[in-house]
């Protein structure tokens, strides 16, 4: 089933999410985050899909967060269920959104160093070493 | 008179938990969500302690003790009945737990930053190991999303096959579900039983598949083998033997005092409750709201197939579990349909640039061998784009988000686990209850933890 | 302590190594994938009580074996380890399954790459999930380890 996909900017993002809840969009499904690294400006897209139920329609509203001070308001207190999702994308981007209950970190150790899903975040990959191999490096 | 008491717990506004928030002072450092720090020196204190030769009583201060006496317990995440490493920290008073925190993360796996490292042929093995209870549902949804980005349409019996696969594995899910609920509850029979049909089932997928769980069967372009000979009577066998078993649990379980009091006007979850927190799945069907995507959403051609969406108004942990053993059988329904209208023809698309040619191809055409090493290699490319889609698994509204750059390997790759998603609903069900019924509150949401952390 | 071996001695060792491969209880510790497949081995149709391994016990404190069944995060290491140190000697470990004993397919920032970075492994069982046939002949292995192995451990 397609989704209708509405484009806005942070300032406006809030309202627009508000509008959606007055129009019977009952529920937030999904919010995540994509980092367009060196490919476009700003960084990081917030992508966020709605289901309404009553009129069995799904919307999916896209923003770009500036990259200056990676901020977004939270949506939280419209749609509970963002709690969650917005803990992850805090936690595997970077992005910070404002007026969360609680925002730390959700699927990482408390003292982990970094955002793991960015693009130029290794993969942490550990190079497979067979037994007496001749070394390629030298 | 039900809607009433239904209506008066309505618990919308709960306390929510926030990360150090706890008013005293002295167990912040003992429910910490740290403690990740392995010991880095072994100190000869902290041994003595661990082994038990040094006891250290000594914590409870004069200042410290309050009136109100709540106290913090720490449930997982190793734990028997929390379903996985699931990690709850609970404040109680007395008996009666009054706010819940549920802490995740204990199973990250990084599959997200896996499966961009994969291309779209090896996708499904990534994604199959996330719901590690309905795996087949995982790899039809990023079949799905793949074969939406290409705009590509599987065969009539590829479809067919894909309904029937996932129903039976419906069935089992269910099947582990009800099996881990009763065993959380005490009810042990109820876990040998339902493992006991599991096997019947999972013993049909490992002659499919060759794999019992964690198949990668289902593939973008179709599935990865036809169906095994005599596979007929195998679901035939399925079909007759799993309705007569659920009748044993129901003469068990159904009129048993002591199941429905440990479970009835349990964890009530109503239909705001569960809007507000995004629960989809069987918890927001045994709550009174009749969602379910196969019917309005349809898929890979359920939309051809009879059968019902059954719906039960108590929402507590009684109609959660009863609306699984309903499920079972309308699943049964469906694969019963798949079995007799199975069509015949390519169980995957007939496109060489996507699906690999048959292995006797390879051996008479050397075009055949040069797509074959093609696909096994590079994989193949998916045009610029995104898309999300949707689909019913046995938790609720399972979603792949895939974001394509061109190249055979996804840009961006994110799941929707139902799981991550139902869990938020924990601390609504599970304040102001006693702590006897968190286990049942628990089991009745079925989380698998492979899907919430992913 | 060094024990020489003589008659009596070595006949109790024998017993004692035997009293240990019959009544090895496992500690729950089922992480992922393996987990079920390691409570199917407990159920019905398998069933590890003919080994007299049946009870799962929920506490460290009970358990000889560690069976890690399923993948070990970054996060979830200190509690594995935890855990380890708690269960009483002489105690046993089992990786189960491909991403505890190399970590798998998950060669990336979030997993410990094999359980044996961080206790020591006994025993290796391949698979992904390895079936209950193939948990029963990696205990079974480890009873032939044990019977054959020395009492101090």
């Amino acid at each position: 089933m397609n989704s209708e996909i509405l484009r806005t900017n942070v300032e406006s993002y809030k309202k627009l999410v508000e509008l959606l809840k007055s129009e019977g969009f009952e529920m937030m499904v999904d919010l995540t985050v994509v980092d367009w690294f060196r490919k476009k400006e700003p960084r990081f897209e917030v992508i966020v899909q709605f289901l309404s139920v009553s009129s069995n329609e799904r919307k999916t509203i896209k923003v770009f967060v500036n990259d200056d001070d990676l901020t977004i308001p939270s949506i939280s207190d419209i749609y509970p269920s963002a709690n969650f999702y917005e803990r992850e994308a805090f936690d595997m981007f970077g992005i910070i959104f404002t007026d969360h209950p609680d925002l730390t970190r959700i699927l990482m150790p408390d003292d982990w160093q970094g955002h793991p899903l960015r693009k130029n975040y290794g993969s942490g990959r550990i190079p497979v070493q067979f037994k007496n191999a001749p070394r390629v490096d030298q | 008179m039900k809607e009433d008491t239904r209506k008066s717990k309505l618990k919308f506004k709960f306390d929510l938990w926030a990360t150090n928030s706890e008013e005293n002072g002295w167990n912040i450092s003992s429910t910490d969500e740290g403690s990740q720090k392995m010991l880095e020196e072994e100190s000869e204190k902290q041994i003595k302690i661990q082994t038990g030769t040094d006891v250290i009583d000594d914590f409870i201060l004069e200042e410290d003790t309050t009136d109100d006496e709540r106290m913090i317990v720490n449930m997982g995440p190793q734990h028997p009945s929390t379903h996985g490493v699931l990690r709850l920290q609970a404040e109680l008073e007395g008996e009666v737990v009054r706010r819940v925190k549920p802490v995740i993360g204990y199973l990250h796996t990084g599959m997200e930053k896996t499966g961009e490292e994969l291309n779209y042929f090896q996708g499904p093995t990534n994604t199959t190991r996330m719901d590690y209870l309905s795996p087949l549902f995982n790899e039809l949804v990023f079949s799905l999303t793949t074969e939406k980005l290409i705009g590509i349409d599987v065969p009539d019996r590829a479809k067919t096959i894909r309904i029937l696969m996932t129903e039976l594995n419906r069935v089992s899910s269910h099947l582990v579900a009800l099996a881990t609920g009763g065993m959380d509850i005490g009810a042990l029979s109820m876990m040998i039983f339902g493992f006991r049909e599991r096997e019947l089932i999972l013993n049909f997928f490992e002659k499919t598949t060759g794999l019992r769980m964690n198949h990668n069967y289902i593939r973008p372009g179709g599935v990865a083998a036809d169906l095994p000979d005599g596979w007929q009577s195998d679901v035939e066998e399925i079909l007759k033997i799993i309705p007569e078993k659920l009748k044993d649990y129901d003469d068990m379980l159904l009129d048993n005092p002591i199941w429905r009091g440990r479970l009835e006007n349990i964890g009530i979850l109503t239909t705001e409750e569960c809007f507000a927190y995004g629960v989809t799945g069987p918890s927001l069907r045994a709550s009174g709201h009749s969602w379910d995507l196969r019917k309005s959403q349809p898929y890979s051609g359920i939309e051809n197939y009879d059968f019902d969406v059954p719906v039960l108004d108590e929402g507590d942990v009684f109609a959660r579990w009863r609306i699984k053993v309903l499920e079972i059988f309308e699943s049964l329904k469906i694969v019963e349909q798949a079995l007799n209208q199975m069509p015949k023809g390519p169980y995957k698309i007939q496109d060489k640039k996507i699906t690999p040619p048959p292995r006797k191809r390879i051996d008479e055409s050397m075009e055949a061998l040069i797509h074959h090493f093609k696909i096994y290699t590079e994989g193949f490319k998916v045009p610029e784009g995104d898309a999300y889609v949707a689909i019913e698994s046995p938790r609720g509204e399972l979603g792949c988000y895939i974001v394509s750059d061109g190249s055979s390997k996804p840009y961006r790759m994110h799941v929707r686990g139902p799981s991550f998603c139902n869990l938020q609903a924990l601390p609504v069900i599970m304040t102001d209850s006693p702590i006897a019924d968190a286990v049942a509150a628990i089991a009745s949401l079925d989380p698998v933890i492979g899907d919430v952390d992913r | 302590m060094y024990t020489p071996d003589n008659i009596l001695t070595t006949t109790i060792d024998k017993a004692v190594r035997w009293s240990r491969t019959q009544s090895m209880w496992p500690v729950t510790f089922g992480l992922a994938c393996c987990a079920i497949e390691m409570m199917a081995a407990g159920s019905a149709k398998y069933d590890l009580a003919r080994y007299g391994m049946e009870v799962f016990r929920a506490s460290p404190r009970q358990a000889d074996l560690m069976i890690v069944a399923g993948r070990v995060s970054q996060k979830m290491a200190p509690v594995l380890r935890q855990v380890y140190d708690q269960m009483a000697d002489p105690k046993w470990v089992i990786a189960m399954g491909a991403c505890s004993s190399t970590g798998g397919m998950f060669n990336n920032y979030a997993l410990v790459q094999g359980v044996d970075h961080i206790v020591p492994v006994d025993m290796y069982v391949p698979g992904c999930p390895p079936g209950p046939q193939s948990l029963m002949h990696g205990i079974l292995t480890l009873h032939d380890k044990i019977m054959a192995g020395e009492i101090n451990r």
